[in-house]
């Protein structure tokens, strides 16, 4: 099942030229013709067409294009194993990059005009509140692969809307926990986060966990420079001067390798324990930077040394591939897009197999994957009856060896989703007041990088 | 009040340190687009895609020089040649196939053709440099760090912040305004600046005073990129955040002033460092405020001279 | 006879909107972004014509952007919300007009982008209230009381962004037909010759920037209900280059230029987004180029010399 001549650029150049064609021509088609309705009766397509929405322009491309990476392989891969129910799949990219009115926009070309069958959106926390609605109003079922907001699902209900992952509220509170046992002494923390949606709402929850798991913790500076910032000189020797014994960031991106790296050279990991639940994203840029003994974690328990993945074979050959055609270690992001693509398989299945093998509706589509159990790279996801899925998450503390070139993670915890996730019907912020201390005691042991 | 600083003085004087080597990059950014504003009359908003470039060559020569083994001192005068690199290809072609056909049309138009360029080379950086970060940081780590006392503290911080990045400055201004003031083609371009119809009655040629000014812009902006890749991460929209910074300077200093952007950049690097001492939400608006203000007070700049009516 | 004839164009164009949205469902709402963003243009356009150029218009639409939202959770009643927020934007044009009209040029546009920027900071800094750039999801508005499905809201959204746009085209027009229209372009040429003759350049200048954000507020209002969901990122300064670059794609010579330029920017921007989803912005890019090297004018003033080419033969 590995991809064609994975090492084969012109093949793959052809394949693009043959995508681009075909999509030239569904183009012009397209501005005469309009889209498919909403199926009554269900008949099997030619072919199954997902509209994906991933950034491929601006800074938080560093994320959408190894996933759009991910999904070129992994839609390479089914249809050379048959398809899905005998049907070919087809991937529609389309670029986040110009912001949320463009996007809704392209949303609705993609359903009335190209007539996906369904789609993955999005990144960008705003692309998924937009279009979680949409999706009702469109009957389109949606898989919400990558945005982190835990807001989508604990302030509506949706019937057409799934997320494949995990959210904000158990990525930072997996961080939360593994800090208040790693290091259960500390007495003051600062915070430098993006200013923007997802600097603050990550501190918003971080913040509320702590005041109920370990009260009194000093806030020394909460600081939110410009995303996008290229000098965090200033910050660093606030820092440095305030001397917290904590210094949480939840940045990414260009923003985290430029932080890591000004933090380095003016010795500030020396000072006060990193806590960088993306870091896992920038590991192989800043390199040696990162100094060991400080704690990442990978929105996720995506990790290519998983310490117990279910499946040790899938995992490795992920990884190798995707190092193969890529050049590069898949990170977090090309982790949640195969889970979408494993969902949309395993969704699809469930429901052909409701219908002893007829080919589902949307509507029946849209039904299987509610309480759909999928695997994914390193372990499984369940979608739960509110659409949020279910996903483990892991934390280590960094650690140096001559094997890699970068830091990989030691003393790795992976939280069971349901300790971490918020349970259904309940509002995060409400539900983390009420976590008991005596949680830290519950978590599992940690498990040492094994050379 | 009085109490308030004494209590502080170590922090002021901390925050005035990074202050000043952020407006450092600050001025270096702004400068080039000032100098470009003052002749061409016209606003670059590819000026921050010049930037960007600037850093990416510099980042690739800096890169090259680590992977094939060159000495690492290398990696500063790398610095100015992608600059000199930048400036020199991507400058001339600018000026003379684009902004030359749009002379004179309306200033808009010009604007716009700039805001053309900088969409067209936001998608080819990415074409040519990917969409992940690039950083050559063999500058910083080359010049290792410097502890600054603090109390009974030391707070380390890095030469090239501490040095290289004012010095550059420094360099710059009295580089350019020695070659403004005593040279011959720098006094083309002040007159040009001041009355362009007055420099060509001269004799003065106008068109290749425009077109070294420009060149030179280029290369200013590309500088500043240079000098910034060793610490901050090269991605997609760098440009675009660097630009609307520039402009705030360009409009505070008053047009086509050196000694203005010097001065305006210092008060926005200041400015910013106290700001995340000690009101830190305001970091973000710092440039803003402190160009709303100046311009209550002097609506031509801080150093702009008002234009006289020509009835 | 030359005034029926415009006013059958305009009807013909006005109906031929309606045809490719009835024919072309996703295009319905392509189309009424783009007729939003007209009706700022428009505003853009006005200031062109005393020669200013603002950089940050994309305030008052974002500004009443944000109006709608935070009032749908409150009243959902289209035809209230809408003139509410297009007068919120209009005075707060006024409150920041009073002290941009002093400027020219390069400060005028700068100022305004400062404003803007500022905005998108505050937007960011009330994370509490505002949900920074996660931004602020509104719920379905009402029409006349009535509660629209989805379909039908769609429609009633084109036909409002349609009604509005030719209302706005002809007060324009008339607007600059007028003594204190025929002021604003003495701005641009010699404003001392308006001092001379006893009128103030700066409250012509001002009449002028606050119907344009009047306008602006319009076309933030249609927006916003129509997407359903704004974000910050609707008053950043790209948004509002992008307001310059379709006035100047559509053409200044016409109140007409603004709405040709936004639907071809649009669906430029919709079909290139599509074939190069890589490499969208160079394509925009480059048509501007193209546009300005070649066709100063502006679509608008292509088609009109190719009408008066053919008029010639």
């Amino acid at each position: 099942m590995t991809s064609e001549n994975p090492g084969n650029p012109a093949g793959r150049a052809a394949g693009l030229i043959t995508r681009r064609a075909t999509l030239g021509a569904a183009m012009a088609g397209s501005l005469l013709l309009p889209g498919r309705q909403t199926q009554a009766q269900a008949a099997k397509p030619a072919e199954i067409k997902v509209g994906i929405a991933t950034y491929l322009s601006g800074p938080a491309s560093v994320f959408g294009v190894p996933g759009r990476q991910a999904a070129e392989m992994l839609f390479d891969e089914i249809n050379e194993a048959g398809g899905i129910g005998g049907v070919r799949v087809r991937p529609i990219f389309v670029d986040e990059g110009p912001g949320v009115d463009h996007f809704v926009g392209e949303y609705r070309r993609l359903v009335q005009s190209e007539g996906v069958h369904l789609l993955f959106a999005a990144i960008s926390s705003a692309d998924c509140l937009a279009c979680t609605p949409l999706a009702d109003e469109l009957k389109r079922p949606t898989l919400l692969w990558d945005c982190g907001t835990q807001r989508i699902f604990e302030d509506n209900r949706f019937e057409y809307s799934f997320r494949t992952q995990a959210n904000a509220t158990p990525e930072i509170l997996s961080a939360l926990l593994y800090l208040l046992r790693a290091k259960p002494d500390f007495r003051s923390i600062a915070v430098v986060n993006q200013d923007y949606a997802w600097g603050r709402d990550s501190w918003e929850i971080f913040r509320t966990g702590m005041q109920a798991l370990k009260p009194g913790v000093r806030i020394a500076a909460e600081l939110f420079p410009r995303f996008g910032a290229t000098d965090y000189s200033t910050e660093i020797t606030r820092l440095l001067a305030l001397r917290p014994d904590v210094v949480l960031s939840t940045t990414w991106g260009g923003d985290l390798d430029a932080f890591i790296r000004q933090s380095s050279d003016r010795r500030l990991f020396e000072r006060s324990t990193f806590v960088l639940p993306l870091a896992e994203s920038s590991l192989e840029r800043v390199g040696k930077a990162l100094p060991a003994g400080h704690i990442i974690g990978a929105r996720g328990d995506h990790w290519f040394l998983h310490p117990n993945p279910r499946d040790q074979a899938l995992l490795a050959r992920f990884t190798d591939n995707f190092r193969k055609r890529f050049n590069a270690y898949p990170i977090y992001p090309c982790h949640h897009m195969a889970q979408a693509v494993f969902a949309m398989k395993a969704g699809y299945e469930k429901a052909m197999a409701a219908k002893n093998g007829g080919w589902p509706t949307d509507a029946e589509l849209a039904g299987a994957f509610r309480g759909l159990e999928f695997p994914s790279l390193t372990s499984s996801v369940r979608i739960r009856e509110d659409g949020q899925g279910l996903e483990n998450q892991i934390i280590g503390t960094s650690h140096h060896t001559d094997k890699y070139p970068f830091p990989v993670m030691t003393d790795m915890v992976v939280f069971p989703a349901e300790m971490v996730t918020t349970p259904v019907g309940q509002k995060s912020t409400d539900w983390l007041k009420t976590l008991k201390p005596d949680i830290v005691q519950g978590l599992p042991q940690p498990v040492a990088y094994r050379p | 009040m009085l109490a308030w600083f004494s209590e502080n003085t170590l922090l002021l004087g901390l925050a005035a340190l990074d202050g000043l080597s952020y407006a450092a990059t600050v001025f270096m950014v702004a400068v080039g687009l000032n100098l470009v504003f003052g002749v061409l009359r016209i606003l670059n908003v590819a000026h921050g895609s010049l930037f960007a470039i600037g850093g990416y060559v510099a980042a690739t020569l800096g890169l090259f020089i680590a992977s094939h083994g060159l000495p690492a001192w290398l990696s500063l005068p790398a610095l100015l040649l992608a600059a000199v690199l930048t400036g020199a290809l991507l400058g001339p072609v600018i000026e003379r196939l684009l902004l030359r056909r749009v002379e004179n049309q309306e200033p808009v138009l010009q604007l716009l053709v700039t805001f053309a360029l900088f969409m067209i080379l936001e998608d080819l950086q990415k074409l040519v440099w990917g969409v992940q970060p690039v950083v050559s940081d063999a500058p910083v780590r080359l010049l290792g760090t410097v502890d600054v006392p603090f109390g009974t503290d030391v707070i380390p911080f890095t030469a090239y912040q501490l040095f290289v990045l004012p010095g550059v400055a420094v360099v710059t201004l009295l580089g350019l305004v020695w070659f403004l003031r005593r040279t011959l083609a720098g006094r083309m371009i002040v007159a040009v600046t001041e009355d362009r119809e007055a420099a060509r009655a001269m004799g003065i040629d106008a068109a290749r005073v425009t077109l070294l000014t420009f060149s030179a812009g280029a290369a200013l902006a590309a500088l500043g990129g240079a000098l910034a890749s060793p610490t901050a991460s090269l991605v997609p929209g760098v440009g675009a955040q660097t630009i609307v910074l520039s402009f705030a300077v360009v409009a505070t200093a008053g047009l086509g002033r050196v000694e203005g952007a010097a001065v305006t950049a210092l008060l926005i690097g200041l400015g910013r460092a106290f700001a995340v001492y000690f009101e830190p939400e305001l970091e973000v608006v710092i440039p803003y405020i402190i160009m709303v203000a100046v311009l209550l007070v002097r609506p031509q700049g801080l150093f702009g001279v008002l234009e006289t009516r020509r009835i | 006879m030359r005034r029926a004839g415009e006013v059958l164009l305009v009807l013909l164009a006005a109906a031929l909107v309606l045809v490719v949205a009835w024919t072309v469902p996703w295009l319905r709402f392509v189309l009424t972004i783009a007729l939003a963003k007209g009706l700022a243009v428009l505003g853009i356009l006005l200031l062109l014509r005393a020669g200013q150029v603002s950089f940050g218009h994309a305030l008052y639409l974002a500004f009443a952007a944000y109006a709608i939202a935070f009032g749908a959770a409150r009243v959902p009643e289209t035809l209230l919300l809408l003139p509410l927020a297009a007068i919120g934007a209009a005075l707060l044009g006024l409150l920041v007009g009073l002290f941009v009209v002093r400027y020219r040029e390069i400060f005028f546009g700068m100022l305004n982008l400062a404003l803007s920027m500022v905005f998108y900071s505050l937007l960011e800094k009330f994370y509490s209230i505002t949900h920074g750039t996660d931004g602020i999801r509104l719920p379905p508005t009402t029409f006349a009381g009535q509660v629209l499905d989805p379909e039908t809201q769609g429609w009633a959204m084109l036909c409002l962004a349609l009604l509005l746009s030719i209302l706005f085209a002809v007060l324009v027009r008339i607007y600059l037909a007028s003594p204190i229209g025929q002021a604003l372009a003495g701005i641009k040429t010699r404003e001392a010759r308006l001092e001379f003759m006893g009128i103030s350049g700066r409250r012509v200048l001002l009449s002028a920037y606050v119907l344009s954000t009047l306008m602006a507020g319009c076309g933030g209002a249609v927006l916003a209900m129509t997407t359903r969901h704004v974000t910050p990122a609707l008053s950043y300064w790209t948004a509002s280059g992008e307001l310059v670059f379709i006035a100047i794609l559509g053409g200044s010579g016409s109140v007409a230029g603004p709405f040709l330029g936004a639907v071809a920017y649009e669906l430029t921007r919709v079909y290139a987004a599509a074939l190069v989803a890589d490499a969208w912005q160079m394509v925009l890019g480059a048509v501007l180029l193209l546009v300005i090297l070649f066709a100063p004018g502006g679509l608008w003033g292509m088609g009109r010399a190719l009408v008066g080419r053919r008029r010639q033969a």
